[in-house]
């Protein structure tokens, strides 16, 4: 620790070592940073109608905020405290909701290289991947930008999430119906915007959301909730038959057109 | 125990469990380059699939179509390089709009 590096040049000495575990806003770029808070906006919204509906539909406080807290996740909580209001059964609302939440397994899996290396970070990041934080993150490019897009959205939609769900639930429906406002439609367009700069550049990525999109979309009406959403993974043997097969051997021009497009942000 | 907890509580465990998935295994088991690309791919394979199913359908039936409307006229405007903020108010208010008109 006597480094002679460590009275020359203290700036370095923090950055090298303290950074591992820190985040900073300065790490992304100020649109990136403002379509997070436009996302925390709209998620706002949809969290207090979920605080307002469960209340509202019967369960008592604690279920609302409970679950935004353990479970964290919107579409499963909608579905879960649709089922239990509509009086499915616990076993019913549970085994949808985990079914809904499969593909957050496979989101971990993609996103595992930017939460972090220490145990805490892994442990914490664990429970903020959402379909939002994993489209931040696959909407950057850099390393650290990835990381950033990661904490920032993650820690930003937990913390609006769970005030916004309890707001709800203690002011009941005085919001009404959002779907008047058209919001259902603002989380579809949210992951549209997110992930176009992943498709723009790349074939093969086109062919297989687009053929996972019309299976899931024609599975939909006869599968229940959550496997449509899985067996869309079947296309990404589309990515691989198409004539795009032989992959390009210098990834190069690909990863330059990508970044003259603003690095999540469709602006 | 009350089964309403129980409900929750399994369905925290049990979504804690996928999500730790990634963080687990990673650096326990090196995956080829290969693997780690068709994992990017597959997540936005499943995004994809996810906002079409939300745009299209609620529950086992048809959206209606002032969802689908917004979502197509904000995915132009996302398309065509539009500020994020302009993409998803101008969807939300094409869906509010066509509401507000008596389109379902």
């Amino acid at each position: 620790m006597r480094s002679p590096h460590r009275t020359e040049d203290p700036s370095q000495r923090t950055d090298e070592n303290a950074a591992p575990g820190l985040v900073r806003f300065s790490d992304l770029p100020p649109g990136v940073l403002r379509d997070i808070a436009l996302v925390l906006l709209a998620d706002v919204l949809v969290g207090v109608s979920f605080g307002a509906i469960a209340v509202g539909g019967g369960l008592p406080l604690w279920v609302p905020v409970l679950m935004s807290l353990l479970v964290y996740a919107g579409s499963a909580q909608f579905s879960a405290v649709g089922i239990l209001t509509a009086g499915g059964g616990p076993v019913a609302a549970a085994a949808t909701g985990l079914l809904l939440n499969t593909r957050t397994a496979a989101f971990s899996l993609a996103l595992a290289d930017d939460i972090g290396r220490t145990w805490t970070a892994r442990l914490i990041g664990a429970h903020l991947i959402t379909d939002e934080t994993a489209a931040f993150v696959l909407a950057q490019k850099g390393r650290g930008q990835r990381k950033a897009a990661f904490w920032i959205s993650g820690v930003g939609l937990f913390v609006a999430w769970n005030l916004s769900v309890l707001a709800g639930a203690l002011t009941g429906s005085a919001l009404g119906d959002t779907d008047r406002f058209g919001l259902d439609a603002a989380f579809p367009v949210v992951l549209l915007a997110l992930v176009l700069p992943a498709l723009r550049g790349d074939g093969a990525a086109r062919r297989a959301a687009a053929a996972g999109a019309v299976i899931a979309v024609v599975a939909a009406p006869l599968l229940p909730p959550g496997l449509p959403v899985l067996l869309a993974l079947l296309g990404l043997l589309a990515a691989r038959r198409g004539p795009g097969r032989r992959r390009p051997r210098t990834p190069s021009p690909r990863t330059a057109s990508r970044r003259t497009t603003p690095p999540g942000s469709a602006s | 125990m009350n089964a309403t907890l129980a409900c929750v509580l399994a369905l925290a465990v049990g979504t804690y469990a996928f999500r730790l998935a990634g963080p687990v295994l990673h650096g326990r088991v090196e995956l080829p380059d290969r693997v780690q690309e068709l994992l990017t791919t597959g997540a936005t394979v499943l995004l994809v699939a996810l906002l079409a199913t939300v745009a299209l359908t609620e529950g086992r039936d048809f959206a209606g179509w002032a969802r689908p409307a917004g979502v197509l006229v904000g995915g132009v405007l996302a398309w065509r390089r539009a500020p994020f903020a302009v993409v998803v108010v101008a969807a939300s208010a094409v869906t509010a709009l066509l509401r507000l008109a008596g389109v379902s």
